[in-house]
């Protein structure tokens, strides 16, 4: 659809490339912000560094690497009972290709429950509320997204678990290294008011709503929170993919079903 | 177990034995799909019938199912320049699966600005737009007023009308065959079909020249047969697959990297100027 005089244009603020002498499809230098990749940033910057670089355009400073750092460790393995894990795994254990279990993983932790959607809802949140205790008390109740959306209105307070009793003990380790870490403002007020929104919510904060506050206090829009907490959730469902593969099938849960009164000629 | 059950009690209640009424297989014997025996019941029937019995649990007639065919095979181009399209052509050229490339190729397609983010909104906004019009005592082809009104307010939240306009030509190609099928099938007057036409109309009459296209057509369609928005964005998921195919196997026959292959020079970059890694905090 372009209408640039050169068809093959690709835009881009983030990457530049020159190209070796004897070839113009061969980059002989690759330029992230400015930054010279492989000539001066490799085997100095940190994973997060460059993480961060690609999605704000500038360095992270040290507090902010280090807060980031924290946040992908805790994210890296949401565990095999994560839907999204258990998605992956579903690929393993069939000895489905390695893309599939991670697309599988992407597919169903994007959604609203502990998923990017969540963190991108969540985001929008702090956005929109800040540190303003009352404002939170109205976004919650929604709607969180308009009539026709591909995605499904949220069935709890985005960043918070539907299923939890009290804030459980992983979170609140999250939450306390994360606040200590963060330049703030959010994750230090998110863990002075805890309680109060804990009592707006009915419902314990989740992981999820830690990354949230994470990802805003990193100052990244709410569309790059999502896309980094699918990635940063990826490592720990590939290893489990992998992990299940020798396994096989049979040690996998299959389960069994029942069909519903009425559902069938003959029920089982 | 009580309808206040909540918390942890209730993924208690969930755990084990899965209920469910839409079916199962006995390993060797037979196969339940919504209360039939997939293998004697519903063994004669056409693949896009069984697809759309499988999400709604209901029956159409064989024109209804003729035209619901004809939704998908109008609408598979095989051009690689689609966004789409492309990608599955890409997993080709680099070599990727035929799964892969062509999955995601259908995951890209719930797009905003076509596929299925244009589908659910055309289809609620028709929906709604005719309850509203009903609710004012409207006969059918709808009270202008409140259709303005609705065109309004949808402007003013989403910035277009989803099933208007189209982001190339302000004509599509597919509307003229899709209209003159329903016709020979006498489904050209149903009252979604009929409001779509009265939208266009307004659109016209009030300045904002955006003709129905194919989203919006397909969904009144939708409407007319009583899907709701959830049964007719699941419905949708193959439509453009017929035409993903073509693509992917004409790339697989390039060598390999040719596609769409980029030059260094081709990305036009806008960004911070080279500077040193060792002066990124001031030093």
């Amino acid at each position: 659809m372009s209408s640039d005089p050169n068809p093959n244009a690709i835009r881009s603020s983030i990457w530049l490339e020159v190209s070796e002498p004897d070839n113009p499809f061969a980059a002989k230098a690759a330029y992230c912000g400015g930054y010279d990749v492989y000539g001066e940033m490799l085997g100095d910057a940190r994973w997060v560094e460059m993480l961060y670089l690609l999605f704000r355009g500038e360095a992270p400073d040290a507090s902010q690497a280090n807060l980031l750092e924290a946040l992908a460790v805790a994210l890296a393995n949401p565990g095999p009972r994560d839907p999204s894990v258990h998605a992956a795994m579903c690929g393993g254990v069939c000895g489905s290709t390695a893309a599939s279990s991670l697309m599988a993983a992407l597919a169903v932790g994007a959604g609203g429950l502990s998923g990017g959607r969540e963190v991108f809802f969540a985001m929008r949140g702090w956005a929109q509320c800040g540190t303003a205790l009352d404002s939170w008390r109205t976004w919650f109740d929604g709607p969180h997204v308009l009539a026709g959306d591909v995605w499904p209105e949220p069935e709890h307070p985005p960043g918070f678990d539907p299923y939890g009793v009290t804030t459980s003990t992983p979170v609140k380790q999250t939450l306390a290294c994360l606040a200590r870490l963060s330049p703030g403002p959010r994750l230090p007020w998110l863990q002075a008011n805890l309680a109060a929104l804990e009592s707006m919510t009915e419902r314990p904060l989740a992981l999820s709503g830690v990354a949230a506050a994470a990802f805003s206090d990193l100052e990244f829009a709410p569309e790059q929170g999502e896309m980094l907490h699918l990635l940063l959730r990826l490592p720990g469902a590939a290893a489990h993919a992998l992990e299940q593969k020798p396994l096989g099938y049979k040690k996998f849960p299959f389960g069994t079903v029942e069909l519903e009164p009425g559902s069938s000629k003959e029920e089982a | 177990m009580t309808a206040h059950t909540k918390g942890p009690d209730l993924l208690r209640h969930h755990a084990g034995t899965l209920k469910s009424s839409m079916g199962t297989f006995y390993a060797g014997s037979h196969v339940i799909f919504r209360g039939a025996d997939l293998h004697a019941d519903l063994k004669d029937m056409d693949w896009v019938e069984l697809y759309v019995f499988g999400i709604t649990g209901r029956r159409f007639s064989p024109q209804q199912l003729r035209v619901m065919h004809s939704i998908w095979t109008y609408t598979s181009y095989p051009d690689v320049r689609l966004w789409n399209n492309r990608v599955t052509a890409l997993a080709a050229s680099a070599r990727s699966t035929g799964n892969l490339g062509t999955a995601a190729a259908l995951a890209v397609s719930e797009a905003s600005i076509y596929g299925r983010g244009i589908d659910m909104r055309a289809i609620t906004f028709l929906l709604e737009t005719r309850a509203k019009v009903e609710a004012n005592g409207g006969a059918g082809n709808g009270d202008r007023a409140v259709i303005e009104d609705c065109i309004r307010s949808e402007l003013k939240q989403r910035r277009s009308i989803a099933g208007f306009g189209r982001p190339i030509l302000d004509k599509d190609e597919r509307n003229p065959h899709m209209l003159a099928l329903l016709r020979t099938f006498g489904l050209d007057q149903g009252p979604h079909l009929r409001l779509a036409f009265a939208i266009e109309e307004e659109l016209a009459v009030g300045g904002w020249r955006m003709k129905m296209n194919y989203a919006g057509l397909a969904a009144a369609i939708a409407a007319d047969f009583g899907l709701s928005p959830r049964e007719y964005y699941l419905f949708l998921f193959p439509a453009f697959l017929a035409g993903m195919q073509p693509c992917f196997v004409e790339a697989a026959d390039r060598p390999e990297g040719t596609l769409y292959a980029a030059a260094c020079a081709d990305i036009l970059y806008d960004g911070h100027p080279p500077r040193a890694w060792a002066t990124r905090h001031g030093g």
